[in-house]
């Protein structure tokens, strides 16, 4: 195990998250595409920790912090989604695409 | 056996969140992200972070517990009893993520990473919660009240109607004002 392993595995996760963010067209699975790419956050943070510096608690802290993160994007995610299915019977990306310049 | 777990660890964690892209049934899509968390939870207990590694596997399982609801819920297709694909701008996602990927690779693999400097603490969960309640305090302060504010802002914007609505902007109508009147007819 190696530091660049470990971020390799971050890069593909992240990469993944990406695809997914980019081209679905439901919300909820956009959703999933993130929660993916803070995934590969995660894992690159823990070994940043481990690999760099584990006398100092950054690198667990960054990590606690990227799980608030998940949680956070989580629940404004389903709250956006469910005030706008609501209010207009959306639940995809194109359908909501008022703010397109 | 450490690195075994890792590349058997690694390699599922990808491989599922892949899936999660390509299956059609929405309740295996959030399961296959499960398993992708739990995998990457199972690289940071490699990494003899066990508090954070059993931190991850039950936020994450509960988490997607809730997501399968909201799949329910949102997705016109949810149980996946026909093949269906819903992306858009299939083309150039794949350009960008895969142009993300060799990046990031070329960074990880390229960049001379600073040597490790010093050990290991013998218990990192120590060492993360003095940390917490000592220098970084302020980040937990900032978490908490971060999360209190999203409990608020996600509770007013996912009622539909609230007091407001009912009961008139200064709360002074006798009878709610609703589309179906309910109550037993007082």
């Amino acid at each position: 195990m190696s530091l660049q392993l470990f971020l390799l595995l971050a890069s593909a996760l992240f990469a993944v998250g990406l695809y997914g963010a980019l081209s679905q067209q439901s919300i909820v699975m956009i959703m999933m595409g993130l929660e993916l790419m803070l995934n590969g956050v995660l894992v690159a943070a823990a070994a940043f920790w481990y690999f760099v510096s584990p006398q100092r608690a950054d690198g667990q802290v960054l990590v606690l912090l990227v799980l608030a993160v998940m949680a956070v994007e989580m629940a404004m995610g389903f709250a956006v989604a469910t005030a706008i299915f609501r209010a207009r019977d959306v639940d995809m990306t194109d359908m909501a695409g008022d703010l397109k310049g | 056996m450490d690195v075994v777990a890792f590349w058997l660890l690694a390699v599922v964690a990808v491989v599922s969140g892949m899936l999660v892209f390509r299956v059609d049934s929405m309740a295996r899509a959030t399961f296959l992200l499960l398993a992708s968390f739990l995998c990457v939870a199972g690289t940071m207990l490699l990494l003899d972070l066990h508090y954070l590694g059993a931190l991850t596997i039950l936020m994450m399982t509960v988490e997607m517990a809730v997501m399968v609801v909201f799949m329910v819920m949102f997705m016109m297709n949810p149980a996946g009893l026909m093949p269906m694909t819903m992306v858009h701008n299939r083309r150039g996602a794949l350009i960008l993520s895969v142009g993300a990927f060799v990046f990031l690779a070329a960074g990880a693999l390229l960049v001379p990473w600073p040597i490790r400097r010093g050990e290991p603490p013998a218990d990192a969960t120590r060492q993360l919660g003095e940390s917490i309640m000592e220098g970084k305090m302020l980040v937990m302060l900032v978490v908490g009240i971060s999360l209190f504010a999203t409990m608020v802002a996600a509770t007013v914007l996912a009622t539909g109607r609230g007091r407001y609505d009912r009961y008139g902007d200064d709360l002074t109508r006798s009878r709610p004002d609703d589309p179906v009147p309910g109550g037993v007819g007082r």
